[in-house]
């Protein structure tokens, strides 16, 4: 876990910017910002989740798997990963501003 | 084949250092990698900024024929009244803005050799390119159905003057009139779109035009939210909507636009208004390429969208047969991220991580009725396949006000995904 977000402070140092680049983010990290907005500027009711505690995203990425949380789209979408998938996805979006 | 072997050997050991420092190196303006995107829509804006965030030392250069680009997701809602077009109109500015050379012109060949693309005026030279065209219409796949047809029954499948066309066309039509739509075979681009647009067609002509009524001529027997839709259907639009399906007769085998008939094998239909969606194909600068198979459609690796057929061309969005992603904006917006990622390491000698992709579409039924797909993709045997116990629709029996919240998602989601690739 620290090592990982040390990745990801890396390379959030190396590439600032206001589009978060896709490259070394962990697999499917990068499609969340399709829905879950990164400019301050758009209205949406979808939570913001970049720049949000780890923990928070993984513990809520595992309700949303069992239903123990409900949602719209995100228990489907949930259940294409596991923790140990969801861990290095939500160090590198906490580590996005 | 790929890099040219003394700047593939500069490549590498630049990589090398670089990752050892985890800082780029400073870059040398001879052997910056160049990467050129020809088309500017959902997937080749993405990928162009993305390539210029990963590392600011690549030259990417966009191209792309129009200098406003006009998206397709919510359009439907334009044809319904509910939108005006402008609300769907986009410019180059940021992207420009993000570092990326936009060029506005149209890619007319690629010669694979000398790595170049042809635009009328210019010959650009490429290390990597990524082809993200959408798709043409094929005008020889619908008998009776050309160019010229279509100025009169719009298949307003590319968003712009089509859509405006097909919108007029249903304001100046009589209450009582007959509206009818053909939707084609699979694969085409936004399997749900037909019955989006069928929906909120049917909630124009309830809510305006009450005599009226739409006819949905279909090439198929099943749609993506089939339950969703014709379960909505059912309970809003009884008068309004009829959807025929193949095996009842539904396939369009010719139309006549002198006299607006569309013609199934089990009879003629006289509208006053045609919305044809004729059957398509990748874009046309693919198949100049080399890119595209006897489809039409562009095979790729889904490791990193690298052409099967022709080496440092990558291809995305609704120009590829990428298994069970379907040709979405969302796919489009994805692909292109995953494609970034891969293009960057190629070009720096380091091998492309596995992606794992993610598509969403919504499509409403109704201004307040909302309903949702998703999935999950990786690379499985060659393809894109969707993880198991993953994705799926909207369940079948939530209650209205999940409906009414996956509308307000819907729009949520145009207005952060137009704002991530535009603006
Ligand atoms: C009615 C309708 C509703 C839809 N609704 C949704 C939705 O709700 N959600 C969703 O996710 N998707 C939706 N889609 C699908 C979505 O529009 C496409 O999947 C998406 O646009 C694909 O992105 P792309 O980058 O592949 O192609 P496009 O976005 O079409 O971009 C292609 C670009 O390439 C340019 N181009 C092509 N050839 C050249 C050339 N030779 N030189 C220069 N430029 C070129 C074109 O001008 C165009 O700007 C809908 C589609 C339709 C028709």
């Amino acid at each position: 876990m620290k090592a990982l977000s040390a990745i990801a402070v890396a390379a959030l140092v190396i590439y600032p910017g206001v589009v978060l680049a896709a490259s070394d983010a962990p697999p499917g990290a990068a499609s969340c910002s399709g829905c879950h907005a990164t400019n301050a500027a758009v209205e949406s009711p979808v939570p913001r989740i970049h720049g949000r505690n780890a923990n928070e995203i993984v513990t809520a990425m595992a309700a949303f798997r069992t239903g123990a949380l409900p949602s719209t789209v995100m228990g489907r979408i949930a259940k294409g990963f596991t923790d140990e998938e969801m861990h290095p996805i939500a160090a590198w979006l906490a580590a996005q501003k | 084949m790929t890099l040219h072997p003394t700047r593939r050997n500069f490549l590498r050991s630049s990589a090398a250092i670089a990752s050892a420092t985890l800082f780029p190196l400073p870059a040398l303006a001879q052997a910056a990698p160049r990467v050129i995107v020809v088309g500017g829509g959902f997937g080749g804006a993405t990928v162009a900024r993305q390539i210029k965030a990963i590392d600011p030392k690549f030259h990417v250069t966009l191209v792309e024929s129009s200098a406003t680009f006009t998206a397709c997701p919510l359009s439907n809602a334009v044809i319904g009244g509910l939108r005006d077009l402008k609300a769907q109109q986009f410019g180059y500015d940021k992207v420009r803005a993000a570092g990326v050379n936009v060029v506005i012109g149209t890619a007319i060949g690629v010669n694979t050799g000398s790595r170049t693309v042809r635009l009328t005026d210019a010959t650009l030279p490429y290390d990597r390119l990524v082809l993200a065209p959408g798709i043409d219409i094929r005008w020889d796949g619908l008998p009776g159905y050309n160019e010229a047809a279509s100025a009169k029954m719009p298949h307003a499948w590319r968003a712009g003057d089509q859509t405006t066309l097909l919108r007029s066309q249903l304001e100046a039509m009589e209450d009582g009139g007959l509206v009818v739509m053909s939707a084609p075979a699979n694969p085409f681009r936004c399997p749900p779109g037909p019955y989006e647009r069928a929906s909120l067609i049917a909630h124009y002509l309830k809510t305006k035009k009450p005599k009226s009524k739409l006819i949905v001529l279909d090439a198929k027997d099943q749609f993506s939210k089939q339950r969703l839709f014709q379960n909505a259907w059912k309970e809003l639009y009884p008068d309004h909507l009829e959807w025929v399906s193949l095996s009842s007769g539904g396939k369009v085998t010719s139309v006549d636009p002198a006299t607006n008939t569309l013609t199934t094998e089990f009879g003629k239909h006289v509208a006053k208004v045609a919305n044809v969606i004729p059957p398509q194909k990748a874009g046309r600068i693919a198949d100049l390429a080399g890119v595209t198979n006897q489809t039409g459609w562009v095979p790729i690796d889904p490791m990193t969208f690298e052409s099967r057929q022709i080496p440092g061309i990558h291809v995305i969005g609704d120009a590829t047969i990428a298994g069970a992603m379907p040709k979405s904006a969302f796919a489009a917006n994805s692909q292109g991220k995953a494609c970034a990622a891969a293009v960057a390491k190629l070009l720096t000698g380091a091998k492309p991580p596995e992606p794992k992709l993610i598509n969403t579409c919504y499509s409403l039924v109704a201004p307040d009725y909302g309903i949702s797909v998703a999935g999950v993709y990786v690379p499985a045997n060659g393809m894109l396949a969707e993880v198991q116990g993953s994705g799926g629709v909207s369940p079948l029996d939530a209650p209205r006000d999940v409906r009414v919240t996956e509308a307000t998602y819907a729009e949520a989601w145009f207005r952060t995904i137009t704002s991530e690739v535009f603006g």
